[in-house]
């Protein structure tokens, strides 16, 4: 029997709030236990919710950039549970009447497929703390630095057909959030995570098997692994005959599996009902339309207009706008050269990705700076030093050694044009090698492309690579064909 | 209206409330007698009506995303019946 | 000198005829001589009062004084104040040291107010009679072996006995305006949103009102000149100008149109309290007021759709009472459902458990339309009527209560019987308009109340038909007589 995959995420966005959604304390990674904690995230008695605006506002523009309809009227109500990390005996979330609804995400995928994926809603919610579990004995200690901390929860249809899909979908979700700028996104901080909704089905079938819900999946690959692993355990129990139990699990990275949350959380019972401490959340028109008129360029329409307007392809389109400082690094670069898209474009993903990769670094952290990298891609442009001498220049722009012209100039590298010079290193080669001069002279024509090589080879380290490699090969085969 | 034993215990664990097994009955008795009350409302048709979650029709006021607060975890703590190290403490939390 | 009104004694503050202090240490002897009777307080704050006795006479001096400068008040165990014991009538609370001020306690702090103490009040408001009190009820001091009615039950019979000039309350269902009632003073519920809920303790907070109680119409307008106001930290706070309230109060009634609900003066009200009211009306009428009967058709659903609301917002406001933050903790819990279960199960009273039960159950998956949803769409139709009737009329006039003050006990087996006290106040709360209940005489010596209801931020009628009516009058006047000074 063959199977069949179906994947829902529910992927939580922590918001890049300076104050949490429901109080005046800040939302700053990694403060000392309980220091960011205020009155009103401690739940204390006779405290009470007052909505950020900003929490609001970002929702509305991830809304927005998925072309999903922005609720004219939201209502925050509470999901109601104990648990030592959420202080109020409940969860201030969205429930019946979400903040957006509706939208759609269009994902690529290796074999260059497109497809669209609808998003169902997605609410606002906050965070809860944190139970830590070392370091106390044979207790639990509680930091409720998270709790209020806002997110939106984004929950999609139940469309994805694989581990790909879904990775490629939380990609997407990532780089949108990043180009809005309303999340930091960082998945070892939490920023970013997901569960996933995870069932098989016999192929053909219309209904949808149980589900298992893999819970706080906090990067791409564990994704990846942990669907593939669930899927893979589901067949097994299915093929045995067994049934799938519908449940709450974990993915463990180190055992690369998953497994079965306590059965007691499922037997709850949210009793969510509108928060009587908040009111109703109204939108109107105009103050949408005043949040649409904020938006940046989406990556969608800028891999389009990279594709129209700089004659990239579609790869490299792809490839540039994925990452929203990559894609802006890009563009500063390029400017500074004052054009030559494509060499900007081979560069940014060639030598400055490699350099970034090997280091360990995000593209802010670049020792080369976007405006430096066009300067160097000018040079190469204007035939001052060949894109050889170009990547040694690189590797001295990074490693402190200054911007392209002051290292072109103090290690002298700078490109030898001037024909004279080269008729006569060229003519030193042809006269240092005879033998290989009547090779060349009796291959027939078609080998003596790859001949020729041989002597530019000779004539480039001759001039320790400052010879204009267009020049050289011209005035070489003139002389050794004529 | 009549409520049994085992959704008195449902309830109660839900609420987190520990029950003795002598107060069941007593519990079913009171709950039965207020359901009974609050079934009233049931005599009158509100088909077309839309709820009411708050006594005045106005919208949330939001707050400016501004950083008010500052670390008074010493102060809050006070209260605390276990704190080590700037956590709170309760037994261990399994997963 | 205890019979002064709290405008009588800012007058002699302010001319200096006495001083804030003296009048606080005279205040402070009178609570811990006669409070030992009367179970007022939870908490006396003698050393806090002094300080700011102090502080309010430097004030007066250096003539930065307000009218309420320097004069002695005490707060409902409800409020948060700060670095005192706040416990909310609880066990759960008994060792809960508020660490912040609730911004009623703060305003009256600002205005130069005196904190005497924390009073007494059924736990976590849930009562109508003071007897859910862990520290035991607070009596009535026209009649001990009564109830002062509740959950504002401390602050109203510590006014009644005259132990404080004014006291603030609050009111769910009916919990500043029947304790008044009951112990013969003034007490006014605001429209929803006019007072700040922000540190005041949540029971149901769709419903929870603050205000004050007072010996007069006249100190509630003072009172409340203070404690209301926009607060940003309360998003249901109405960002809308404070009233002149006192200088509304001598406006004369003359073509003002008071309704009648035919149902409140029906076969539940006591007809000992019905000729009373009748009575209060042909004073009105003198005044120039004109009486109109008027339908409140869907009133008799308010008990029942309160008995949903009220537990459903109370189960998931008390959730935060988990013995992890503050709050009673039991001993040696076994695991963390051990640790929650018996934390709340040891420390909160039967009427608070009953009530998060019921909340609990409406709320939960299966019962949320048939009891949750109906109860909100009652609220509507409530809502609707008293809008409907307010076309009409200006003003809405009934008893307050059904009886006088019962006795301790009387209802205590039987929840039911308790939650039909509240009938003809629980309305107002559900519909968020104000209410206010003033002294209109006595049935078998006990006080009774009459209870005037307002359109939204109409609580400046309110006060000018009471303080019209209080001119006419002197039963706000009466003390019972073992607490008059000799």
């Amino acid at each position: 029997m063959s199977w069949e995959t179906v994947i829902g995420l529910e992927i939580h966005v922590q918001l890049a709030t300076k104050s949490k959604i429901f109080s005046g304390a800040a939302t700053a990674y990694g403060a000392d236990a309980n220091t960011q904690a205020c009155a009103v995230d401690l739940g204390l008695p006779g405290v009470l919710p007052v909505i950020n605006e900003e929490a609001i506002r970002s929702a509305v523009k991830f809304g927005l950039a998925i072309d999903a309809q922005i609720a004219p009227h939201s209502v925050f109500a509470r999901k109601n549970y104990f648990y030592p990390d959420l202080p109020k005996g409940y969860q201030i979330s969205q429930f019946e009447l979400p903040i957006v609804s509706g939208g759609t995400v269009e994902i690529q995928l290796q074999d260059g497929i497109k497809k669209t994926i609808n998003v169902t809603r997605a609410h606002l919610e906050e965070d809860a703390g944190k139970s830590v579990h070392e370091g106390f004995g044979n207790l639990t200690g509680i930091d409720l630095n998270r709790a209020g901390t806002p997110l939106i929860e984004i929950v999609s249809e139940p469309e994805m057909c694989s581990a790909e899909e879904a990775v490629a979908y939380m990609k997407k979700i990532h780089t949108l959030v990043r180009y809005l700028e309303i999340s930091d996104g960082n998945m070892q901080e939490g920023s970013f995570r997901c569960d996933a909704n995870v069932s098989i089905r016999a192929s053909g079938e219309t209904s949808l098997g149980t589900r298992a819900e893999i819970k706080n999946i906090n990067s791409f690959r564990f994704v990846e692994q942990a669907i593939n692993h669930e899927v893979e355990r589901q067949i097994d129990i299915l093929e045995e005959g067994g049934k799938v139990v519908q449940e709450t699990r974990l993915y463990d990275p180190d055992k690369n599996e998953t497994r079965s949350m306590r059965s007691k959380e499922e037997a709850n019972d949210y009793r969510y009902f509108p928060d009587p401490d908040l009111l109703p959340v109204e939108l109107s028109r105009d103050e949408i339309d005043a949040i649409r008129t904020q938006l940046p360029e989406l990556p969608d329409a800028r891999r389009s207009r990279f594709i129209k307007e700089l004659a990239l392809s579609e790869y490299d389109s792809e490839s540039l706008t994925a990452n929203k400082e990559i894609a802006d690094y890009f563009e500063s670069a390029l400017s500074a050269a004052g054009g030559e898209a494509k060499l900007c474009s081979n560069w940014v993903m060639g030598e400055l990705s490699a350099a970034l990769n090997r280091e360990n670094k995000e593209i802010s952290e670049s020792p080369v700076s976007a405006n430096m990298l066009g300067q160097l891609v000018l040079r190469i442009k204007d035939n001052t030093i060949s894109n050889n001498i170009a990547k040694q220049v690189f590797e001295a722009m990074w490693n402190g050694e200054g911007d392209a012209d002051g290292i072109i100039e103090a290690r002298g590298l700078k490109q030898l044009t001037d024909s004279g010079e080269i008729e006569k290193l060229v003519d030193d080669v042809i006269s240092d090698n005879p033998e290989q001069v009547e090779q060349f002279r009796n291959s027939p024509e078609e080998k003596r492309g790859k001949l020729i090589g041989f002597f530019v080879g000779q004539v480039m380290k001759k001039s320790r690579g400052k010879a204009n490699p267009q020049q050289v090969n011209q005035l070489l085969s003139e002389k050794l064909n004529g | 209206m009549s409520i049994d034993s085992s959704e008195i215990e449902k309830i109660a664990w839900l609420a987190r409330l520990s029950l003795n097994e002598d107060d069941i009955p007593a519990s079913k008795a009171d709950m039965s007698k207020i359901l009974d009350l609050v079934e009233q409302m049931n005599t009158i048709d509100t088909g077309g009506i839309e709820p009411l979650a708050h006594p005045m029709d106005i919208r949330a006021r939001l707050r400016a995303d501004e950083v008010t607060e500052t670390d008074q975890r010493a102060h809050f703590q006070k209260n605390a019946p276990a704190t080590e190290d700037g956590h709170y403490l309760v037994p261990k939390v399994i997963e | 000198m205890f019979q002064h009104t709290i405008a009588e004694l800012s007058q002699l503050l302010q001319s200096k005829s006495i001083s804030s202090v003296a009048l606080t240490r005279a205040y402070i002897e009178r609570c811990e001589s006669l409070d030992t009777e009367l179970n007022c307080f939870i908490t006396l704050t003698p050393e806090l009062a002094l300080q700011q006795a102090k502080a309010a006479d430097d004030r007066i001096q250096s003539g930065t004084s307000e009218a309420l400068t320097g004069i002695p008040i005490a707060h409902k165990d409800i409020f948060c104040s700060k670095n005192i014991k706040t416990s909310c009538g609880s066990k759960m609370l008994d060792n809960f040291v508020a660490p912040y001020d609730a911004t009623v306690v703060e305003r009256l702090a600002n205005a130069g107010m005196v904190t005497l103490g924390k009073t007494n009040m059924d736990e976590f408001a849930m009562g109508s009679s003071n007897e859910t009190s862990f520290y035991g009820p607070a009596l009535n001091p026209w009649d001990k072996q009564r109830v002062p009615g509740g959950s504002s039950g401390g602050s109203a019979s510590a006014v009644a006995a005259r132990l404080v000039a004014g006291a603030t309350g609050t009111d769910t269902g009916g919990s500043i305006r029947q304790p008044a009632a009951m112990c013969g003073i003034t007490g006014l519920k605001p429209t929803y949103g006019r007072v700040s809920r922000y540190g005041m303790i949540a029971y149901a907070s769709s419903l929870d009102q603050g205000g004050p109680l007072t010996q007069t119409a006249e100190d509630a307008a003072m009172l409340l000149s203070t404690m209301a106001g926009f607060d940003e930290r309360d998003s249901t706070s109405v960002d809308r100008p404070v009233d002149n309230y006192n200088s509304e109060l001598t406006n004369k009634l003359d073509g003002i149109k008071i309704g009648l609900p035919k149902e409140f003066f029906n076969q539940n009200l006591d007809s000992d309290i019905g000729d009373n009211i009748n009575s209060a009306i042909k004073i009105l009428k003198e005044c120039g007021a004109v009486f109109k009967e008027i339908e409140l058709p869907n009133s008799h659903l308010s008990i029942p759709a309160y008995y949903v609301v009220a537990p459903a917002e109370c189960s998931s406001n008390l959730e935060r009472y988990d013995g992890v933050r503050y709050g009673y903790r039991c001993e040696d819990p076994k695991d963390l459902a051990d640790l929650y279960c018996r934390s709340r199960g040891e420390s909160f009273g039967e009427e608070v458990k009953r009530r998060i039960m019921i909340g609990t159950y409406v709320l939960s998956s299966g019962y949320y339309d048939a009891y949750y949803l109906q109860a909100q769409k009652i609220r509507r139709l409530i809502r609707d009527d008293f809008q409907q009737a307010f076309n009409d009329v200006d003003i809405i006039l009934g008893p307050t209560t059904p009886t006088t003050a019962f006795k301790l006990n009387e209802n205590m087996d039987d929840p039911v019987s308790m939650y039909l006290s509240d009938i003809y106040t629980v309305s107002a709360n559900l519909a968020g308009l104000p209410g206010i209940s003033i002294p209109s005489g006595f049935s078998n010596g006990l006080p009774v109340g009459m209870q005037l209801m307002g359109n939204y931020f109409q609580e400046s009628k309110l006060l000018n038909i009471a303080h019209q009516y209080q001119l006419q009058t002197d039963w706000h006047k009466q003390i019972p007589g073992e607490f008059k000074e000799s």
